[in-house]
């Protein structure tokens, strides 16, 4: 077949970080080429240069066999190229039709044809079998739905070759199949999709040629039926990983962590939180899954002081967390890696020393008098730094410089450090790379090992199944069930995700 | 005077009032529903209300001195698109200055050419524009068939704007970088142009209605004679949610309490005329206190925009 697009040695500089190092990438028509990389591998970097958001340092882009430059967005919409944003680029309170339309050549500048357009995105959204409304504001679209809107943009717009990046983050099991079925009808029908994404299972089902990226360099292109799984993780990777955790048995007899009927509702009306109950065993993990935003963020914030529930109870140690401050939940020994690093987990412009006390600075052990005790402090964190392996040049090292690994081992050490006897940990791998996932996979089962209770809230399926005892499933602020890994499939957790309820939740053992 | 009279009066002193306020509204909507917040309105009213009387007094004729304003008032929101859009600076301090130069400015240069003597233009004035037959009508006919030509156009824009942000396709692609720059850059609209674009033309509304201010209400420029309308005008463009029709009405409100305080010396009231005059401003507070309801500003306003 012909060759659609080709990408040679583009290198993009950007201050302080080489984005782009020599990346080629060849692309034929009508397939669904895969771009796999680590985050920070510099997929979606490569993928801003090819929509004409970023400009290349130096390298060349070919099209149909001509050579291309792009100075602008627009120039590579015209020439067939459309790009479906991981973070979608859709304004909420306009319309599926005018979203479409903005900034789209018009035929008379003075009216704009919204009844015309919506009747192309109808016909549209029927070929490939998509359900919109053109007519729909995006505010009240599901997820799944936005992203249906974001691809027909695109086809609207004139794409022949579509960029999905990291489609997949966002929806269910179920949805990604839809979606999949969505990108084989569009390349039958002659399109060119270029998916980009770090999850190998789902790179395995829907890709013909596979693009590896590590470390902003092009290691290799490869056809799909060529390397099993395990080689496309050598080398996204650049090594060999070991993803098995191996635990132990622990007693899980006694619940430490017992949340009965926690209700938040909210001033609309609505609840974000309904009903939930559960509880957590010492030495177990107790996953919490779910597709982002169903109401896992409000649960971890009741129980560790931030939100104040409306009703219901969520007792550990005899202290109802869902009416306690944060201070008096953290002195009861609950240990919270919160689901955003550097919103809420590290105050980037501090350096590492002061970002291991945040919480437990006023502690006698750090102070010296009304004085910190600076020598302590130092000696403590040059320790935690080397025993939970953080790669930084010093304990004076602000926290904004590390790797998104390194950061979120920093914050695992803090709160591991504290010997807590309930650890909540949300999206404690989100964005971080395959060395740090394995390390803090292995430093969780730890903490479970060693008689603590887990709660993991993550909304990357696999690695709750892999991590947890027991795992709930999430959806609009209820539990839909509780399930153990191994009696469940993919397939029935995904019913779970998208609201399907299942019988009574079973006791922990 | 009969009732009849008294409240025709009133309704046609209320549009004339309002109209200051409403092209600076409509300006400021338009800058808004671009995402840049314009705090600094009452300076530029200022300075394009002082242009426009040493204009008209220089050239002999209300129009050009308008214009003149407007050119004013234009360059000053070049300036500001320079400072909040190329530059990032942030846009409500950017706006105190503005306030702060147009009042030192407008006095400065108007002692510095005239003294302190008090020049009228009023020989150049607007003359009215009347519909015969029209005009007769009791209660209405005098508001709206007897006006100055720019009370005419100022409310004949509100339907152009309302038409070109929700009906034109460039009006679209506004909009849309006022709620989501990063949403229209993707989708190949240049945001700094369209920011520039708005504020430029914004702010020669905001001109339009400085001039009309002090060639058309009062004949000459005083210091500080906008007495804060530019912040009125603020007020009323999220008292009207956003929407040209709602700012209109907003703006006629808030004129409503200058225009009773204009008649109330006439009828012989003993209210206080001070007290009146506080109406519009009471309301302001009410307004930008949020007691209008739930409105949505625009998802970008007064967020700088970092290109890549």
């Amino acid at each position: 077949m012909a060759k659609i697009l080709e990408m040679k040695h583009i290198t993009k500089q950007f201050p302080g970080v080489l984005a782009n190092d020599d990346v080629n990438l060849s692309v034929e028509q009508g397939e669904v080429h895969t771009l796999l990389g680590e985050n920070g591998a510099g997929k979606s970097t490569l993928m801003n240069i090819l929509c004409g958001l970023y400009h290349p340092t130096s390298g060349e882009i070919w099209l149909e066999g001509q050579k291309v430059r792009f100075s602008s967005a627009k120039d590579a919409m015209n020439r067939g190229i459309g790009m479906v944003h991981q973070h979608f680029m859709l304004i909420p309170s306009l319309t599926v039709v005018e979203n479409c339309l903005i900034g789209a050549k018009s035929k008379s500048v003075v009216k704009l044809d919204l009844a015309g357009a919506a009747q192309k995105l109808s016909a549209l959204a029927e070929e490939y079998n998509m359900n919109l409304d053109p007519m729909a504001r995006v505010e009240d679209l599901s997820v799944g739905a936005c992203q249906r809107a974001e691809i027909i943009k695109a086809l609207f717009r004139g794409a022949k070759i579509l960029i999905l990046d990291e489609p997949t983050a966002v929806l269910t099991p179920q949805e990604t199949d839809e979606l999949f079925n969505m990108v084989r009808k569009l390349t039958n029908s002659g399109f060119t999709v270029l998916f980009i994404s770090h999850k190998l299972n789902e790179v395995k089902e829907i890709s013909n040629s596979i693009t590896i990226l590590r470390q902003g360099r092009s290691v290799d292109t490869v056809k799909n039926e060529d390397l099993s799984v395990n080689e496309l993780a050598r080398l996204m990777v650049g090594r060999e990983v070991d993803m098995t955790v191996t635990r132990h048995e622990t007693d899980q007899s006694k619940a430490m962590l017992t949340v009965s009927h926690l209700t938040l509702g909210h001033p609309s009306g609505n609840r974000l939180l309904n009903d939930v109950s559960f509880e957590v065993h010492k030495g177990e993990i107790f996953g919490i899954a779910g597709v982002d935003g169903n109401g896992q963020s409000e649960l971890v914030e009741c129980l560790t002081g931030l939100r104040k529930a409306t009703s219901g109870t969520a007792v550990y140690k005899d202290l109802d967390l869902a009416k306690s401050s944060t201070r008096e939940i953290m002195k009861k020994g609950v240990s919270h890696v919160p689901q955003d690093r550097q919103k809420s987990g590290l105050i980037l412009s501090m350096n590492l020393a002061e970002n291991m006390i945040l919480q437990d600075y006023y502690q006698p052990e750090f102070g010296k008098g009304p004085m910190l005790n600076w020598k302590y402090i130092n000696e403590y964190t040059d320790k935690l730094l080397k025993d939970f392996q953080v790669k930084a040049p010093s304990r004076f090292e602000l926290a904004q410089n590390l790797s998104g690994g390194n950061q979120q081992k920093v914050i695992i050490a803090r709160e591991v450090s504290r010997e807590p006897g309930l650890l909540i940990a949300m999206h404690p791998t989100r964005g971080v790379d395959v060395g740090a996932i394995e390390y803090i996979h292995k430093r969780i089962v730890e903490e479970r090992d060693a008689g603590r209770a887990v709660l993991l809230v993550s909304t990357e399926l696999e690695e709750v199944l892999k991590l947890s005892d027991r795992v709930a499933v999430m959806y609009e602020g209820e539990i839909m069930g509780v399930v153990r890994p191994k009696e469940v499939t993919v397939e029935e957790m995904g019913l779970m995700m998208g609201g399907q309820r299942r019988e009574a939740p079973q006791a922990a053992g | 005077m009969s009732p009849i009279n008294l409240i025709g009066g009133l309704i046609t002193s209320d549009l004339r009032m309002a109209t200051p306020i409403l092209l600076a509204a409509l300006g400021l909507l338009i800058m808004n529903r671009a995402g840049l917040i314009n705090i600094g309105c009452e300076g530029i009213m200022l300075m394009s209300a002082f242009t426009a009387v040493a204009a008209t007094y220089a050239l002999h004729n209300v129009w050009l001195g308008m214009l003149c304003a407007m050119l004013v008032a234009g360059v000053m929101g070049a300036l500001f698109a320079l400072l909040t859009v190329s530059l990032r600076a942030n846009q409500i301090v950017v706006g105190v200055a503005f306030n702060t130069l147009g009042t030192g400015l407008s006095t400065v240069l108007y002692r510095m050419l005239f003294g302190m003597d008090f020049v009228s233009v009023k020989e150049y004035a607007f003359s009215r524009v009347s519909i015969p037959g029209l005009k007769e009508l009791p209660l209405i006919g005098e508001a709206l068939f007897d006006q100055m030509p720019i009370v005419y156009l100022a409310f004949l824009l509100v339907p152009v704007v309302a038409y070109f942000l929700f009906r034109t396709p460039t009006g679209l692609n506004l909009r849309s970088v006022g709620e989501n720059p990063r949403a229209a850059d993707t989708l190949g609209i240049d945001v700094y142009k369209m920011r520039y674009a708005a504020t430029i033309a914004g702010c020669m509304l905001m001109g339009m209605g400085g001039a009309f201010l002090s060639t058309g209400l009062l004949n000459s420029f005083q210091e500080g004679m906008t007495a804060n309308r530019g912040f009125i005008a603020l007020a009323a463009v999220i008292f009207g949610k956003y929407k040209p029709k709602g700012v209109m009405l907003a703006t006629m409100l808030f004129a409503l309490g200058l225009a009773v305080a204009n008649l109330l010396p006439s009828i012989g009231s003993n209210i206080p005329y001070n007290f009146v005059t506080m109406i519009p401003y009471l309301l302001t507070v009410v307004a930008l206190a949020g007691f209008v309801g739930k409105v949505t500003p625009p998802a970008a306003a007064g967020k700088p925009y970092k290109k890549g």
